[in-house]
């Protein structure tokens, strides 16, 4: 009933090829964004913004990222860590080694660094695929493990490889309160999921798809495997990259190469997929469900305990918490293969009709 | 000279319990299409119940030997092996039949984030010990040709035998019995065998008891080398490059690709990790199969991957 | 196909019930009773680390609760709750926000890792919340002028690889013996490992002996090659600078290379029961630095501990693992909170909620006598630590012990770093921290308010 699109004429193309064509999702966005900008900040308290919102939302770029070039381009990836590593770093050698660097600037030219990092490491996928890809892409990431560990000019000489930053500031506006550092990572998601979701709709995001779904056939018909390839791993790198400047920068403050680990990777692939491949909507799905989760498990398992009257050991919690997670990533592996956003579709479908199904 | 000998036949040796571990890895992969990540959960798994199982049954039993527990706790552990195998085929695998390769994947990690914490759980986390009555110091041989001899771990070079008697024992298995026949049929083609009655699940079954086993084996092993703890999972990251190298799908890749694995890193680590400030060796062997798969991407002995339109 | 459905349906609703649900449960345990002392701990009772961290949180833990049974401090209940981090850095720092305003505010964080030590370095002085790192963290830290907030208290990294080229230099005859000596640093390839390396590079220089640097990677359980290399070059000495599993291995490796265990010398984090437990005979000879402690079974605290928690039942780990060295480490570690929180009441009331910032003022002003120590039940354990404004560090008594095959025993005297090499070294290090980060180090003048 509320959610149908009748009498909603498209009259020109522009309307036509807008993002969200339906009105009510345009005017469900738009709830969405106010109540993230305006509502959120009102509510949230400390714990909730550094702990669980602020991660969510750099994950959720991150995943956008790996999103790219595994969802769209079918290039699987387990190096994602990697470039994240070479974006914090890049974006840290910017910062402190030239006067003067605006933030924003350092995080930019951290991914854009991170994008060139990725074309070089792409290049085995002209040749590689499949599994054996996703295996040759570890090689990134222990190499930058590595690279960051024992090369010192890396992390500007010091001694125990671990760097950090502090007074941030964008055009003026202090990042200091953890409002202010939501809303700064909520303004650059916005911006670069607005990118996304673009360029998948565009010529470079089909052809992206066209070598995902076959790419001799995509060659054939004259798309460039190489362009199309490398495009998407620089794209998705660059989007890691800012990622892992946000992630070094705002939200650790100080960091070493292990928080950019092959754990970090495997998150990343594990929220695409959950999510849903090839869904920018998934992508948030995803990060939402693996960042939160073990979170939520750890702090609920004691308290469900305290309602039964057992107390559980920590460790105890803890191994329960990662085989609930397992348990459950392989539950919603099997009944919905393609992810969470596949079920969002499902459920649009079924409120087009609701409440008068046939 | 004598140095060298022996960084190559250390390399050698490693190597050869690589193959052990990326053995699991093609055999779930060839029958099935699974890439599965989980062996390295299982083999720490298993490698905890036999710890653990040798440690409780002299108490339980009141057997003082060391070896008859040991012999108890290994038929003990290969149960739970199975009853795992069995498990994930038909709690998991079943349900996942002809999903892509990725979704596979990940649900081979969730599987491994539930033995860790299962293992873990029944189990506990604290370093335990293997005692097989493995020898421990080294023998020093030809010592008349080599300045200082040459130095052989005799710990490694069992380890290497007994991993040189399992492959051998698995490919007789596969070449010479009914079911190895049929586990070949199904690995070449899943609906071809079914077609001629070859029961899939009951194959699936097979194949990673199988692989369960080769876990268990692989956890004794390296469990008695460095006592059995968590980071033993890490052990199935050092083989995946031996997996890509000889090939997903090829047990003679897996071995060949084990001793040029062990062999590259030992050598690399060793004469050029100096160089560069060391701690090379993870990555080179990354780097060392991307090279390989750069001439060719199907790895060693893949199956040559072939494009239709 | 129903049920599926459902299933999933429900655990769907579960999962956004999460996300509101996370914020109330974790309020739930404000708004408690006033006179109450809140120790948030942090710790790993899984994953990699597992071994050597939960014998530290045991410890920790009981301290607090031997406290309690007699009496608390100075009438006020100490409370604590454990946060699992698993020795991640992300992890640490969620539990340090879901754990830093429970019960009426944290004490002080204690992150038992020198990667969340870095992290939590930026955090602690925006919340106002002390970070004691007992013989870990930053070693420059213990420049109490520009890290207020940090307490590297009784030792850092440089002491630990000061004292040990004092060690050996006294087991060779003297400084001037060790000039072209071979000397390896086998190291946990992180933060951790490569701390030592500056002090020991200045040693090197000063001594001239040559020091070789050989990294294992994170966990440590492939080190076939490093110990090779070991074999190739023959150094007169190794040291080891690893954490968990890393260190059986490394004795396991050595003794397979036939590296005499004699020769090796780890730091305080590679010289506790877990590392040799499994090794047993063949770890015989090897000697690890003991930072004022070692194992203490006979130590009247202990004692107390057994007979006050463990015999009616309220330990927290096993019985046969008081008094080990990690677990001594954790109860010491836990002390030291607690009497920074005393030191504090005698300046800001006694019987009181100490704040973060008054802790900070006790654990800088910290007078821990030998008298103290003794009435404590510290007699034999610990040497006097006193702090100020300049050093958060306090001591460095460090001895070295042995292990026997079966147990560690104390096989020197005691040492102490040598000033004249670490300040300037910490001088140098922590003012380049203040000039990055535009902090003005405190004056004396400013220390006495």
């Amino acid at each position: 009933m509320i959610y149908r699109e009748n009498g909603q004429f498209k009259t020109s193309y522009a309307a036509d090829q807008q993002i969200f064509p339906i009105l009510q999702d345009r005017w469900a966005i738009l709830g969405i964004l106010a109540f993230a900008f305006i509502a959120v900040p009102l509510l949230a308290d400390e714990y909730l913004f550094r702990a669980i919102l602020i991660p969510f939302l750099i994950l959720s770029l991150a995943a956008l990222g790996v999103n790219l070039l595994v969802g769209y381009c079918g290039q699987i990836t387990l190096g994602a860590g990697a470039f994240m590593a070479v974006g914090a770093y890049a974006a840290y050698n910017f910062f402190v080694r030239v006067d003067d660097m605006p933030l924003l600037a350092a995080l930019l030219l951290g991914g854009a660094t991170s994008a060139a990092v990725g074309v070089v490491f792409g290049v085995p996928s002209l040749r590689v695929r499949g599994l054996y890809l996703a295996v040759a892409t570890l090689a990134a990431q222990f190499f930058w493990d590595w690279a960051f560990l024992r090369i010192k000019w890396f992390t500007n000489d010091s001694s125990s490889g671990s760097v950090s930053v502090s007074n941030l500031s964008v055009f003026g506006w202090d990042l200091k309160s953890p409002t202010d550092v939501y809303l700064f990572c909520l303004a650059v998601l916005v911006v670069f999921a607005l990118l996304a979701k673009n360029m998948t709709r565009g010529a470079i995001g089909r052809q992206w798809m066209a070598i995902r779904d076959m790419d001799v056939a995509a060659e054939v018909i004259g798309i460039r495997p190489m362009y199309a390839k490398l495009s998407a791993f620089a794209v998705s790198s660059f989007f890691l990259g800012v990622a892992g400047g946000l992630w070094g920068f705002v939200h650790l403050g100080a960091w070493e190469p292990a928080a950019f680990s092959l754990d970090r990777s495997f998150q990343l692939l594990f929220m695409v997929i959950i999510g849903g491949l090839g869904s920018i909507m998934g992508s948030f799905f995803g990060a939402a469900f693996i960042v939160i989760l073990p979170i939520f498990l750890n702090q609920m398992l004691p308290w469900l305990g305290d309602l039964v009257g057992v107390s559980i050991s920590t460790a105890g919690v803890s191994h329960a918490e990662i085989m609930i997670f397992g348990a459950l990533i392989v539950f919603f592996l099997i009944v919905e293969p393609h992810g969470i956003a596949r079920l969002w579709s499902t459920a649009k479908e079924k409120l087009r009709l609701w409440p008068f199904p046939h | 000279m004598g140095f060298f000998l022996e960084v190559l036949i250390g390399g050698l040796m490693t190597g050869m319990l690589y193959s052990l571990v990326a053995l699991g890895f093609v055999l779930i992969f060839k029958a099935s299409g699974v890439f599965n990540f989980a062996q390295g959960a299982m083999v720490l798994f298993a490698a905890l119940a036999m710890a653990r199982f040798s440690e409780w049954i002299p108490g339980w039993l009141g057997v003082e030997n060391l070896m008859v527990a040991n012999i108890l706790a290994f038929i003990i552990a290969a149960f739970l092996m199975f009853v795992v195998a069995w498990l994930i085929e038909r709690l998991v695998l079943r349900h996942l039949v002809n999903q892509e390769g990725a979704t596979l994947l990940m649900a081979t990690l969730g599987i491994a984030y539930f033995i860790d914490g299962l293992g873990q759980t029944v189990f506990g986390s604290d370093i335990y010990k293997i005692d097989v009555g493995m020898p421990k110091e080294p023998v020093m041989v030809l010592q008349g040709v080599f300045e200082g001899g040459l130095l052989i771990n005799k710990e490694d070079f069992i380890a290497a035998l007994v991993a040189a008697l399992l492959v051998a024992a698995l490919a007789l298995f596969f070449q010479k019995t009914a079911t190895g026949r049929a586990l070949r049929a199904v690995a070449d083609d899943h609906q071809a065998a079914q077609s001629i009655g070859i029961p899939l699940n009951r194959i699936w079954v097979i194949v990673w008891c199988v692989a369960g086993i080769v876990a268990l084996v692989a956890g004794i092993i390296w469990g008695s080398k460095l006592g059995v703890q968590f980071s033993l999972v890490t052990v199935a990251l050092r083989a995946l490059p031996v997996v890509i190298l000889g090939g997903l799908t090829s047990v003679p890749g897996a071995i060949i690709g084990g001793l040029i694995i062990g062999v590259g890193e030992k050598v690399s680590e060793v004469y050029l990790g100096p160089l560069v400030g060391g701690g090379i060796e993870i990555w080179f062997a990354y780097m060392l199969a991307l090279v390989f798969l750069l001439f060719r991407p199907q790895g060693l002995f893949g199956e040559k991957i072939i494009d239709r339109v | 196909m129903n049920m599926r459905k459902y299933a999933l349906a429900a655990s769907l609703a579960a999962i956004g019930l999460s996300f509101t649900l996370t914020a109330p449960v974790h309020a739930q345990a404000k708004g408690k009773q006033a006179q109450e002392q809140f120790f948030p701990v942090l710790v790993y009772r899984t994953g990699a680390y597992a071994p050597n961290g939960a014998p530290w949180a045991n410890g920790f833990v009981d301290y607090i609760k031997l406290v309690n049974a007699t009496g608390g401090i100075n009438g006020v209940k100490a409370t604590f709750e454990e946060c699992e981090t698993g020795y991640a850095t992300d992890r640490s720092v969620e539990c340090y926000e879901r754990l830093k305003n429970k019960g009426g505010g944290a004490t002080a964080f204690q992150s038992l890792s020198t990667g969340a030590t870095f992290a939590l370095t930026e955090k602690a002085p925006v919340d106002k919340i002390p970070l004691i790192t007992a013989g870990y963290g930053r070693s420059e830290s213990a420049n109490g002028a520009v890290f207020t907030w940090n307490f590297p208290l009784l030792g850092t990294y440089w002491v630990g690889a000061d004292v040990l080229i004092q060690h050996i230099a006294k087991k060779e005859g003297g400084f001037d013996k060790l000039k072209g000596k071979k000397i390896s640093l086998v190291y946990h390839d992180s933060p951790y490992g490569k701390e030592p390396i500056p002090l020991l590079q200045e040693r090197a220089k000063m001594h001239g002996f040559d020091l070789s640097l050989l990294p294992v990677a994170h966990p440590g359980v492939e080190q076939k090659s490093t110990w090779l290399q070991i074999r190739q070059n023959r150094p007169d000495y190794v040291l080891l600078w690893g954490w968990g599993v890393m260190n059986s291995t490394a004795l396991k490796e050595a003794q397979a290379t036939g590296y005499p265990r004699e020769k090796m010398y780890g730091i305080w984090w590679a010289g506790a029961e877990p590392d040799v437990k499994d090794v047993g005979e063949a770890a015989k000879g090897y000697n690890a630095l003991a930072m004022q402690h070692g194992a203490e079974p006979d130590a009247k605290v202990v004692k107390d501990i057994l007979a006050k928690l463990h015999a009616k039942n309220e330990g927290t780990g096993p019985k046969d693992e008081v008094g080990s060295v990690l677990y001594m480490r954790g109860l010491i570690s836990a002390m030291l909170g607690v009497e920074g929180v005393k030191r504090a009441q005698e300046r800001y009331g006694k019987g009181k909620t100490m704040t973060g910032e008054q802790v900070r003022w006790g654990l800088e002003n910290l007078d821990l006598t030998q008298q103290k120590l003794d009435a404590m039940g510290f007699a034999g354990v610990m040497r006097p630590v006193q702090t100020s404004c300049l050093d958060h560090m306090g001591s460095s008594w460090v001895r070295v012990h042995t292990w026997n095959g079966s147990k560690w025993q104390f096989s020197s005297d005691w040492y102490q770093a040598d000033e004249k090499v670490i300040r300037p070294m910490v001088m140098h290090a922590s003012l380049k921290y203040a000039e990055e980060k535009k902090i003005t180090p405190r004056t004396p003048e400013q220390c006495k308010q």
